[in-house]
């Protein structure tokens, strides 16, 4: 006689599986992971806390530091995480590479969003724009107008500060050259372009007295007055500028960009999750998040919801009028490019 | 025949004594490994086992084949081993500072009565109580264009354009100088004061005049903690981050300042890991040289 089965037989098994499917239903616990900061407490003020007892169900907040962080998680086959926020780039990126589930967009709906801001892995959460900023000490408030302007150390002598990294930094480059704003990725993605915008980064090289890596850096860059102009996330320098930085900035010709929510690979909840997305893109959930942080809603029924000060709606990066002057951040472009693009213009550096 | 006889007895009583004793010395050695057992255990979990992953880690691509790919890029790439140049410039160039800076310090601690000296030892020490960070952003502060020396300066009107005394390889120097200083200085103070004066004392009733009695007897005898303190100032520059980061503005590229780099950009921990590994195997080889070169001047100096 064959060995008593010690392994329970199929319907227990069934019964257990079905109790083990219920158990959520009473204890559904969603982990959700930003970055940290004055930007995650935004996040949850405004979005995850109202949002899990608008779902009714209980959050566990985390931070990271970088996409790598997930990555590991999910070839180790170690995903705790549901939610994650990130960078569009990143994002676009960490999908390509399938570390992150393809977003259900019949649950979530982005039909008000603003153009370009949900993409398969990543859904948008709020749109921030890489823009030109000064200093009002040394050129009042009509300052630079232009990436032209930004080059030319006739018209405006001064110090200026760049980023580090290659994200944000070739598209400025190409407009100094006389590239018009929609024809920059197209230029850029042609054999030669990329070289075309070193070369003309490479020429303000001299000029270039600060080489920036990070958002809390270019902030205090601008509030120390180290520099006379430069590149930045515009969030920062209002922040700044409340701090009584002597800083302005223009959204001409300013990259628009976005951080967007996304779904790990393998997450403990993934349907929760993207019911949580669901949630947080909602209109009310986005006008609210604009009020801890100056970065603009991706759904542009926030704007027709009253609740944002119309003044202040304008300052914001979306705000059509806004959104209209500016570049939007090309993801297939730095999907396909960002390395090769990154290694010369770290040469480039390092000359 | 008799005496052969009496001298392979007395060569068996010999080997009794001997196995003994070298059991003795294995029972000994044993003891003395269980106790430092902990601390083994310690070091391999926490340092080999790391480290080694890490190096197995940079021999494999992002699809996890087993391949060169990072090492290759490292080599394709100018820019990488620009950056091993700009981190071995800066480490010899802040060595080099802080041994001029460093070498009259603690000749004058080692000269000064011990309660003086103990006294100033702390005024080395102090900084010590001050995070690293926090250290640099001070200089930060000081330095900048709008920070107290260009302030002061054109105030008194020594200079009249603010002058770049950060965000460039000198104010990363600065604060590199600043925070590495007191690891150049303990270990060198430590040998200065344990030489015999009498040493000294000797050369000039032979006759040698100050400076000569100094550059033949007390030179040579402190090159060992020189050679230590210059030793552990160079390696702990080759894995600096924070300094040049913050201070460098972005122009001085450090190895760990690339790690970071990479890893942002390509996800991965194997391209930053392959970055890691040659540092690493440039640190032990620079060790190794330096630890042949302590012990010869130890043998040539200390006359043992």
């Amino acid at each position: 006689m064959p060995c008593p089965p010690i392994l329970p037989s199929r319907s227990t098994l069934a019964l257990l599986l079905s109790l083990a499917g219920a158990m959520p239903a009473f204890a559904q616990e969603l982990t959700v992971v930003s970055f940290g900061g004055s930007y995650q407490e935004a996040q949850s003020k405004a979005l995850f806390v109202p949002a899990a007892k608008a779902l009714g169900i209980k959050l566990k907040e985390e931070t990271y530091s970088s996409i790598a962080d997930l990555r590991l998680k999910v070839k180790a086959g170690a995903v705790t995480w549901d939610v994650v926020a990130s960078g569009s780039g990143s994002a676009a990126r960490a999908g390509s590479e399938g570390i992150l589930e393809k977003l259900d967009y019949k649950v979530i709906d982005t039909s008000s969003f603003v153009p370009g801001t949900a993409q398969d892995y990543c859904v948008g959460g709020d749109v921030f724009s890489t823009v030109l900023a000064w200093n009002t000490k040394t050129y009042g408030q009509n300052g630079p107008q232009n990436w032209a302007d930004f080059w030319d150390i006739k018209k405006f002598p001064g110090k200026r500060s760049y980023r580090k990294g290659v994200a944000g930094a070739l598209e400025p480059a190409l407009m100094a050259d006389g590239v018009p704003p929609e024809k920059v990725y197209e230029v850029l993605s042609q054999p030669g372009g990329v070289e075309r915008a070193i070369k003309k980064i490479r020429e303000l090289k001299p000029h270039i007295a600060v080489w920036w890596s990070s958002g809390a850096q270019h902030a205090q860059l601008m509030k120390d007055g180290e520099v006379d102009m430069i590149t930045g996330w515009n969030g920062r320098f209002d922040v700044a500028a409340k701090d009584g930085a002597k800083v302005a900035y223009t959204f001409n010709q300013a990259l628009l960009d976005y951080d967007c929510f996304a779904v790990a690979k393998g997450a403990p909840n993934k349907d929760l999750a993207m019911k949580f997305l669901a949630e947080i893109s909602k209109p009310q959930y986005q006008a609210e998040f604009t009020k801890y942080i100056t970065y603009g809603p991706t759904n542009k029924k926030a704007y027709d919801l009253g609740t944002i000060d119309a003044a202040y709606a304008r300052t914001l990066p979306s705000h059509p009028d806004n959104a209209a002057k500016q570049v939007p951040i090309d993801l297939d472009w730095y999907t396909k490019f960002e390395t090769q693009a990154s290694a010369a213009y770290q040469n480039m550096l390092t000359e | 025949m008799s005496a052969l006889g009496l001298s392979v007895a007395g060569e068996v009583v010999d080997d009794f004594h001997a196995a003994a004793l070298r059991r003795d010395h294995w029972r000994e050695r044993l003891g003395l490994a269980a106790l430092a057992a902990p601390a083994l255990l310690l070091v391999t979990v926490t340092v080999l086992l790391p480290v080694g992953w890490l190096f197995g880690l940079s021999f494999f691509d992002d699809a996890g084949a087993p391949s060169l790919e990072h090492y290759r890029r490292m080599l394709a790439e100018p820019s990488y081993g620009r950056t091993f140049r700009t981190t071995f410039e800066i480490s010899l160039a802040t060595t080099a500072i802080c041994i001029l800076l460093g070498y009259p310090l603690a000749y004058f601690l080692s000269q000064l009565p011990r309660r003086a000296a103990n006294l100033c030892m702390i005024a080395v020490l102090l900084p010590f109580w001050t995070s690293l960070l926090v250290r640099t952003y001070a200089w930060l502060v000081l330095l900048q264009r709008s920070g107290l020396i260009n302030t002061w300066g054109m105030q008194l009107g020594l200079w009249s354009e603010p002058l770049q005394l950060v965000h460039n390889v000198g104010g990363t120097l600065i604060g590199m100088v600043h925070i590495m200083l007191p690891f150049l200085v303990l270990p060198l103070y430590g040998t200065m004061r344990a030489i015999d004066r009498d040493m000294l004392r000797a050369a000039s009733s032979l006759g040698s005049t100050p400076a000569h009695g100094f550059w033949s007897v007390f030179f040579p005898l402190s090159l060992p903690g020189l050679a230590a303190g210059s030793a552990l100032v160079f390696v702990l520059c080759l894995g600096f981050y924070v300094t040049p980061a913050m201070l460098g503005g972005g122009k001085v590229t450090m190895v760990s300042n690339r790690i970071a780099n990479d890893i942002e950009l390509f996800f991965n921990w194997g391209a930053a890991s392959a970055l890691g590994v040659v540092l690493l195997v440039i640190t032990l080889v620079v060790l190794v040289l330096t630890a042949r070169l302590s012990r010869g001047a130890g043998l040539f100096g200390g006359g043992h």
